[in-house]
């Protein structure tokens, strides 16, 4: 209006006024700023993000190990002589520990490492405490050790190991109660020996997890196993399920009151807190039905409920693409409808069905809110049975085992639980990229 | 636009009384025509779409072993009646069909007739060659299968090139009846999707501008196949083209506007249309 | 007979069936398979159908109303001088239950044997240790009456199972058998097998229905049980959320709904220009290879679980702001606060903002670009004047459910926002949300008769039904806006 007037008022302006274009092209270089600097701002979360995670995990997977022989004295592990392990069950985890004191003192003053001025209890100390369950295991599961002097590698203590990855230093072990800068200085000294090497630790992608002041040997087999069994769980069930609904609604269901509220169901129910499926997993699946809490069957089914409406839109989007020519050509010959969807539209829809399947499955295994709720939470040590009976047993799931690891108190659960993500990351990675390769692969253009 | 407006004056009649005067008609020649050799025969069928009426009150015999040409301009609903002789518009949502069409005196919606089992005595091949993505063999063997027509392997293979043959394609593709069928060229599909349909044995072909897609070459080629097929099966054949109606067809029907204006020999209708939409439609006036 | 075995049986009927509604189809068509109405495997599909399908109903309904049976005819045997002061019928009979099944469980492990348990009566006081033997723990001594109860219902058990059993296979054989006997050429074998197949999708498409009843039943009953022990009235309007082990609980939204509103607003404010701007930037200007890099890259962030958003929050976001802002600026010295919890969530619902506004900026029609390039109109003042107000309403629908998403993310404010229910406004402090209280209270060993457990449910619908309403609005939205351009 204002432009009009002046433009009016003047007679014959110039119509371009060159500041004014000036000032246009600043704003829009401004403006194309703000784009660049949101890009930006996105792609440097995603890398301060990964290399968070990665700086603070990568230590999970190498772990300070001390190897030393120990004497298995019958007199302190099997007094009777009989070598029968039932009997050697009653000597406790304690028996064993005084072995081990002993032993490694030995060992450390025939290798010739000065354990001077350092109370025998410190020394001790430099050793995990889950050593002498791992002793005891080891003695058990082959009585014929016993009376023999063996080579027993164990994990040093979690703080040890942590003043190897840099986490604990002099200084912070000056104020620390469980560690002192003597113990790290004997460390130092092992370490020259030989006896205290640091590498690859299988232990913590294969072994159980452990208690809070055993951070050393905690590990994400159980975990791992759950989630497995978890996923089994979900592709056994919402694959079928969410492609025969889909096939039922994108093939065969006209247009009426039923099947609009089965589509505002899906739209709505993929777009539920994830939390409200653990609610309902406990009130209905644990309360109602009375299955076990903490077992992956229960995980399995609410993860499910969760999975399908991605799996129902992926399969109906990939039913949709193929085109209608095909499905006349099978009913033009006198195949059935039945015929027609099964001989001739999933198998051309399969590899959008797959990709989306894999995709929901990557979903689902990185969901943590609703496990929480059934008991996914609990400390289990024991590995679950194979299937399918395995799946009523206990288990842990790895995104829950991040939350469980970051809730204790010990600075060496934030490095495994770093670690966990990063496995965890290495397998929604790999689902990923096959369900590009899988689109790739079979993309097909009508 | 000239022509159009002239139409609107000059044929002021309304659907209602232009049916009946069809259908009169049109029942009195399929009489005259009545014999032991009518293979399909169409009485009052009425077609909707919702509340739309796409065919009015169409009645029309086809003959064994001829070819029966569909014309008439776009949306006349010539292709509509061609997919309800196979019931191919039960699996269009909200399509509505009455009247009676007898197959060899057997009504097709009588629920002793199974719609697979008519989809497989009435075969159909469609506007825009559609093999399915798999190897040229197994389009064609997929019918055969489904329908139990064979009884092994040899059997099945036989039926393969037989139908091959009669579509005129096995020497064509002999060499590599494994590789895939849409990587034929587009005349080569649509014989392909013949030889699928004659695969099953059908007794009556519908086709559905077949040639629409194809160039004159693989037109003529086609074309030439109908001919000889037409010795064996009873053909219905929907096309835009006159000149293909005439070179094809023994009997012609004039469809307008969802009414069937006219049917006789196409030798008549050609150069001796009756109805005065007819002699408009195939002088070129409007369509 | 267990219900495995049982289930297996009639399994292996209907297989036969199968195989011998195959074998007769041929050979009533004389192995002319062309003269047969259809494939002789979909005859023995109709009596595969025919024999499991009937056979597997009776058993389920059975099996939901046995229970129901013998419940009430075993506790017509529990007098009322049988109920220990303090209990109730239904406690006594849980306890009938217990010990039914350790009898079982005690047989199956062979510590006893049917004989000893048919004349166990005097020795009542050792069943109970024998029991605890086989794993099962009674809360005190048996008595008499109890036990014959147990006994009773074992037998009843006992005999249903048998009864079941026997029904359940008469029943497939007879199924077999009938559609055996109607197998002609003629049959419509195949409409009957595919008419079984469609019933099959129909039912999945039901899961769907059920899901949501599902959600929608528990979270209602258990709201409506907890209104029952804590007035709804306070539990919307209280300020304070304080709960005590032992009764007399404060358990008000209000300060979870702030925290949950604020952070959900930090997070949006941190996600909606940025997501915004890059979508635009990529939509409007970014040469094909920065978007073909940068748009899958953002796109990465929504494909990392949220468990590891909380990580990062807890580890690495929390104590930069708790270190550099917080303890410097005295505002804080927790490193868990809204804007630890809000910052990260803000980075999760990046690409949610902006994959869906980048769809909905390259769904405003070409012509519309033109017509403004076409009046000498830059390129920004294209983007604000023109493109933008046409794709208001589906940027606001994206903005509505990044919102919902915000509203109802757990593990992020579990990790980063704390757990302290305050009323405050100072971001640099913790404090919790509705989803962190959900976690809280039904984690670890709960029990559910206490209104500390029971306001989760609660807690649930409410964010059920915010979420919903959100999505619904925001779908709605989004779908009007699509119509206009298609």
């Amino acid at each position: 209006m204002s432009v009009d007037n002046t433009v009016a008022e003047a007679g014959r302006p110039r119509l371009i006024r060159a500041d004014r274009t000036r000032r246009r092209n600043a704003a829009e270089t401004r403006f194309r700023i703000y784009g660049v600097v949101a890009i930006v701002i996105s792609l440097a979360a995603l890398v301060f993000l990964v290399l968070s995670i990665l700086s603070n995990g990568l230590g999970a997977f190498s772990q300070t190990f001390i190897a030393f022989d120990v004497y298995l004295d019958p007199a302190v592990i099997d007094k009777n002589g009989n070598r029968n392990p039932e009997e050697m069950k009653k000597v406790t985890t304690i028996g064993y520990g005084n072995l081990l004191k002993k032993a490694l003192a030995a060992d450390l003053e025939a290798r010739g490492v000065s354990t001077e001025g350092i109370p025998p209890k410190e020394v001790d100390g430099l050793l995990s405490k889950d050593a002498p369950a791992q002793l005891r295991d080891k003695v058990l599961a082959d009585p014929g050790l016993v009376g023999q002097t063996i080579r027993f590698e164990t994990y040093a203590n979690g703080r040890i190991d942590g003043y190897f990855k840099g986490r604990v230093t002099m200084e912070s072990a000056r104020l620390d109660s469980n560690v002192s800068p003597e113990q790290l200085e004997l460390a130092d000294r092992m370490r020259a020996a030989g006896i205290v090497s640091v590498r690859f630790n299988w232990g913590f992608l294969f072994g159980p997890d452990a208690s809070e002041l055993r951070p050393e040997a905690a590990g994400l087999g159980i975990a791992i196993i759950g989630s497995a069994y978890m996923m089994m769980i979900v592709l056994v069930l919402a694959l079928p399920i969410g492609v025969a609904a889909s096939i039922y609604l994108e093939e065969f269901a006209r247009q009426n009151a039923f099947t609009d509220v089965i589509e505002v169901n899906i739209a709505n129910l993929a777009a539920v807190p994830s939390i409200v499926f653990g609610i309902l997993g406990l009130a209905l699946f644990i309360n109602f039905l009375g299955l076990p809490q903490s077992a992956p069957i229960v995980g399995g089914l609410v993860l499910t409920l969760m999975t399908l409406p991605t799996i129902i839109i992926a399969t109906r989007a990939s039913l949709k693409a193929v085109p209608p020519s095909i499905r006349e050509a099978a009913l033009g010959v006198g195949a059935s409808k039945m015929q027609t969807v099964f001989h001739h539209v999933l198998p051309l829809a399969m590899p959008g069905i797959l990709t989306g399947t894999i995709i929901g499955l990557a979903q689902a295994l990185g969901e943590t809110a609703p496990l929480l709720l059934i008991g996914m939470v609990a400390f289990v040590r024991d590995f679950p049975g194979p299937p399918p009976e395995g799946f009523f047993d206990p288990a842990a799931a790895l995104p829950v085992q991040v939350y469980n690891w970051t809730q204790r108190a010990d600075p060496a659960f934030v490095e495994r639980a770093s670690g966990a993500i990063i496995v965890l990351l290495v397998f929604l990675l790999s689902m990923n990229i096959i369900a590009i390769i899988l689109r790739r692969r079979f993309e097909r253009r009508w | 636009m000239n022509d159009a407006s002239k139409l609107q004056v000059t044929l002021p009649i309304t659907p209602d009384t232009s049916a009946a005067v069809a259908s009169s008609a049109m029942v009195r020649e399929g009489e005259a025509a009545a014999g032991p050799d009518i293979k399909v025969a169409a009485r009052n069928v009425d077609v909707f779409y919702g509340d739309k009426q796409a065919i009015k009150d169409v009645s029309v015999d086809i003959p064994e072993r001829s070819v029966t040409a569909f014309i008439g301009p776009s949306g006349c609903g010539k292709s509509t009646f061609l997919r309800c002789i196979n019931r191919m518009n039960d699996t269009i949502d909200g399509c509505r069909v009455t009247g009676e069409i007898t197959l060899d005196g057997l009504d097709i919606h009588d629920p002793s007739l199974d719609v697979v089992e008519l989809r497989a005595r009435v075969g159909m091949v469609f506007q825009k060659p559609n093999p399915f993505p798999k190897s040229i063999y197994e389009n064609v063997a997929y019918g055969p299968r489904i329908h139990g027509l064979a009884r092994g392997r040899p059997e099945l293979d036989e039926i393969v090139e037989s139908s091959l043959r009669k579509a005129g394609l096995f020497e064509e593709v002999k060499d590599r009846l494994d590789g895939p069928g849409t990587g034929l060229s587009g005349g080569q599909q649509q014989r392909l999707c013949i030889a699928r349909a004659i695969a099953v044995s059908p007794e009556v072909i519908l086709m559905d501008e077949p040639c629409s897609a194809l160039d004159p070459i693989a037109t003529a080629k086609v074309e030439e196949l109908i001919d000889e097929l037409k010795a064996n099966y009873a053909i219905i054949i929907v096309t835009h083209s006159m000149q293909q109606a005439a070179r094809v067809s023994q009997q012609t029907a004039f469809f307008h506007l969802g009414v069937l204006a006219e049917i006789g020999s196409t030798q008549e209708i050609f150069t001796n249309p009756k109805d005065k939409r007819t002699q408009d439609y195939i002088t070129g006036r409007f369509g | 007979m267990n219900v495995g075995l049982l289930i297996l049986i009639v399994l292996v009927i209907a297989a036969a069936g199968y195989v011998l509604g195959r074998r007769r189809s041929l050979a009533t068509a004389d192995g002319n398979i062309r003269g047969m109405h259809s494939l002789p495997g979909y005859h023995g599909q109709s009596v595969f159908l025919f024999a499991s399908v009937p056979a597997f109903l009776v058993m389920i309904v059975w099996l939901l109303v046995q229970p129901l049976v013998i419940e009430n005819q075993v506790s017509a045997l529990i007098q009322p001088s049988d109920i220990p002061e303090g209990s109730s019928l239904s406690l006594v009979m849980a306890d009938v239950r217990r010990i039914a099944d350790g009898l079982d469980l005690a047989v199956a492990r062979g510590a006893l044997t049917e004989d000893q348990i048919a004349t166990m009566r005097a020795d009542l006081t050792n069943l109970r240790g024998r029991l605890a033997d086989v794993g099962v723990a009674i809360a005190a001594d048996v008595k008499q009456s109890v036990f014959v109860a147990a006994q009773e219902y074992r037998a009843l058990n006992k005999i249903g199972l048998m009864v079941m059993s026997g029904l359940v296979i008469a029943v497939a054989v007879a199924g077999a058998a009938y559609s055996y006997s109607r197998i002609t050429p003629r049959y419509r074998a195949r409409n009957v097998a595919e008419a079984a197949i469609k019933a099959l999708l129909i039912l999945s498409s039901t899961v769907a229905i059920l899901t949501t009843l599902g959600i929608i039943l528990s979270l209602v009953f258990e709201t409506a049980h907890f209104f029952n022990l804590y007035p709804a009235r306070d539990f919307f309007f209280n300020l304070t959320w304080n709960p005590q082990f032992r009764g007399g609980s404060d358990l008000g939204i209000i300060p979870l709904l702030w925290g949950t509103l604020y952070v959900s607003f930090v997070a949006l404010a941190v996600a909606v220009p940025v997501g915004l701007l890059a979508a635009i930037y990529l939509a409007e200007y970014a040469s094909p290879t920065v978007r073909g890099i940068a748009k899958p890259a953002i796109e990465i962030l929504a494909g990392i679980p949220t468990i590891v958003y909380g990580l990062f929050a807890l580890i690495t976001v929390g104590p930069l702001l708790r270190d550099y802002f917080a303890q410097p600026l005295g505002l804080g010295s927790s490193s868990s606060s809204v804007l630890t919890a809000g910052l990260v969530m803000g980075i999760m619902l990046i690409p949610f903002v902006s994959s869906l506004s980048d769809d909905v900026i390259n769904a405003v029609p070409q012509a519309m670009r033109d017509g403004s390039y076409g009046l000498g109109a830059t390129q920004s003042e294209t983007v604000k004047k023109v493109i933008l107000p046409a794709a208001l309403p589906g940027i606001v629908g994206a903005i509505l459910l990044a919102a919902s998403r915000a509203i109802g993310e757990t593990m992020i404010v579990v990790m980063g926002a704390g757990a302290a229910a305050k009323l405050s406004l100072n971001p640099l402090e913790a404090m919790t949300t509705i989803t962190v209280k959900i976690v809280s209270q039904l984690t670890g060993d709960t029990e559910f008769a206490s209104p500390e457990t029971l306001v989760a449910f609660a807690l649930g619908l409410s964010l059920f039904v915010v979420t919903l309403l959100l999505n619904i609005v925001a779908l709605q939205v989004v779908r009007r806006y699509r119509e206009q351009y298609e």
